[in-house]
């Protein structure tokens, strides 16, 4: 029997009035995952585990592995948590299973989400859809690759440094990085504190904006969240009216980026401008320049502390040892993968002391300047715009033995993370055949406002969201 | 500043790290180049600017100091690689 749906092009919109109308059961619409997942996962490897039964008659999800799921194992594609299995729900699987979501399964993900292509999951990569030789990004790249080839209509990843955004970029769908305490974090296996959130992606913006809707607000088993100051608006308007959109030139111009990724962006700010946005240059003078090192000396340093946990004593694999100094050297050892390490011994050093000030410390007042700056250009623009990542997909293998080049994969999506501002990626046409991402930022709490430009830029590009192979 | 050796060693130490030989000798020539690149930080005159821990600016959150039922015991130690009764079974602290 043919499937009922084809779930490349459904939205999850529309598999969720289909529901309502009964044009199909929750286990039908299920069935069809299950059966893009058994024909197309086998190349792509989007997911670490599917979960054929599960709660809940709504629209099915597919969840990023650092997020707990009560009763299912959450590895976070590391070793270390292989056999872990929690005994409680993250508050954002929570959320979604108490508004009828129905759990796909776990996606794949770089170690501890650190990583731009998933080629650091202790698991294997996943892959690309519109081509498998390439990388899907990361390292939310199972839930984006899985979103793309029709493997769940939405799914939830992580955001650190570029997380969801760089891998919808490289998959060609939409990616929200939310505002930085709009999403409770309780439960989400926790990389660097004061940069970790979590976000939608799906195919459309307004898929995003009702996922959005679905996980954000206030949770007191996480005190770094807020109530949205407004609720959560679905875009309708194909207007940009009255909207200043700032363009920087660092964002722009930065070397590295590639003609044809700069050449999408260009066309796309062209066309915002035929719906009426106001578009004009602004300036980051030190946010790329010092954006990526900034980063890569708070995050580590976070990370490094976070990691700390795991010492194969109350839950994880443990490794043998004849004390217990040596049960936790070595679990570390073999249970950590290569960029937990670096990232662990990077942070240690840089928090070591005689090295704190001349690191950390000043890394932290770098953040405040980075801070400050995207401040003063929202004051004269609503939205900034500039490439999600300097390049489309690269091939697996190309970055993986050079740490400085995968960093520089986020150098685009690390400066307004570092702010704690809301971005969206969103397709915007294609270089070389593969999918490049507009990423939009907003000021904190202006989701409603990247949603709006979001989904009128969508409709005027008419982005095909299907890869061409598949058409 | 270049990273020696022993300075791998120090931090592998600090993270309760048992590094292999050949981890040990990747790691100082990876951190020498990552601290190199990430060290241009130090070219800013940043005298007098605040530094960030939290970008929303957020202090001393309260709540209310309510009692709710804890994870049942059986729920803590499910994962456990090892354990005797209520406790986590570890070997001696020093051999």
């Amino acid at each position: 029997m043919a499937p009922v749906v084809d779930t490349l092009r459904l939205t999850a919109e529309q598999a969720a009035a289909l529901l309502e109308r009964r044009e199909i059961s929750p286990a039908e619409l299920r069935e069809a995952y299950f059966e893009a997942i058994a024909e197309r996962d086998g190349e792509l490897h989007c997911y670490l585990r599917t979960t054929e039964t599960a709660e809940g008659d709504g629209v099915p999800i597919a969840l990023k592995d650092v997020i707990s799921t009560k009763g299912v194992e959450t590895t976070a594609g590391s070793r270390i948590l292989a056999g872990y299995v929690p005994v409680f729900d993250a508050t954002v699987a929570a959320r979604v299973k108490a508004a009828g979501l129905s759990l796909l399964g776990k996606t794949n993900t770089d170690e501890f989400a650190m990583g731009s292509s998933t080629e650091n999951s202790a698991y294997g990569p996943s892959r690309n859809p519109w081509d498998p030789t390439r990388v899907p990004g990361g390292s939310g790249g199972g839930s984006a690759a899985a979103v793309t080839a029709g493997l769940a209509p939405w799914a939830l990843g992580s955001d650190t440094g570029g997380s969801i955004k760089q891998p919808s970029a490289l998959c060609g769908n939409v990616g929200l990085r939310p505002t930085y305490g709009s999403v409770s974090r309780y439960g989400v296996v926790a990389f660097a504190s004061s940069l970790d959130q979590i976000g939608p992606v799906a195919k459309t913006v307004r898929d995003v904006a009702l996922l959005y809707s679905i996980i954000a607000g206030r949770d007191p088993l996480d005190s770094t969240t807020a109530e949205l100051p407004e609720p959560v608006r679905l875009p309708e308007d194909d207007s940009l009216a009255g909207l200043r959109i700032g363009v920087p030139t660092e964002l722009n111009e930065a070397e590295g980026i590639e003609p044809g990724v700069r050449d999408a962006v260009r066309r796309t700010l062209e066309l915002a401008e035929e719906l009426g946005a106001e578009v004009g240059e602004c300036s980051l003078p030190r946010s790329v320049r010092y954006g990526l090192p900034c980063y890569y000396l708070i995050a580590p340093a976070e990370a490094s502390s976070n990691l700390a946990r795991y010492d194969g004593i109350r839950y994880g694999a443990r490794a043998e040892g004849s004390s217990y100094q040596e049960v936790v050297e070595r679990t570390r050892d073999e249970g950590f993968g290569d960029e937990p390490k670096r990232r662990i011994m990077l942070g240690t050093y840089a928090l070591s002391a005689g090295y704190y000030d001349a690191y950390y410390g000043q890394a932290q007042k770098v953040r405040t300047l980075i801070i400050e700056e995207h401040r003063e250009a929202l004051e004269r623009f609503d939205l900034l715009a500039c490439p999600t990542s300097p390049t489309v997909a690269f091939p697996l293998g190309e970055r993986a033995d050079d740490p400085l080049a995968m960093y520089a994969a986020d150098l685009l999506t690390i400066p307004s993370c570092l702010a704690g501002l809301p971005g969206l990626s969103i397709p915007c046409g294609l270089s070389d055949g593969l999918p490049v991402g507009l990423q939009l930022i907003g000021p904190q709490f202006g989701e409603n406002t990247l949603f709006r430009a979001g989904h009128a830029l969508e409709q005027a590009l008419g982005f095909d969201t299907v890869p061409e192979r598949w058409r | 500043m270049p990273i020696s050796r022993d300075d791998v060693l120090h931090v592998a130490r600090l993270a309760r790290l048992a590094l292999t030989e050949d981890e040990v000798e990747r790691l100082t020539h990876e951190l020498a180049d990552i601290v190199e690149a990430v060290g241009i930080v130090a070219e800013l005159d940043l005298e007098g600017v605040p530094p960030t821990s939290h970008p929303r600016g957020l202090v001393n959150v309260m709540d209310d100091d309510e009692p709710r039922p804890p994870l049942p015991l059986e729920d803590v130690l499910a994962n456990a690689p090892d354990h005797e009764g209520n406790l986590f079974r570890v070997p001696a602290w020093r051999q």
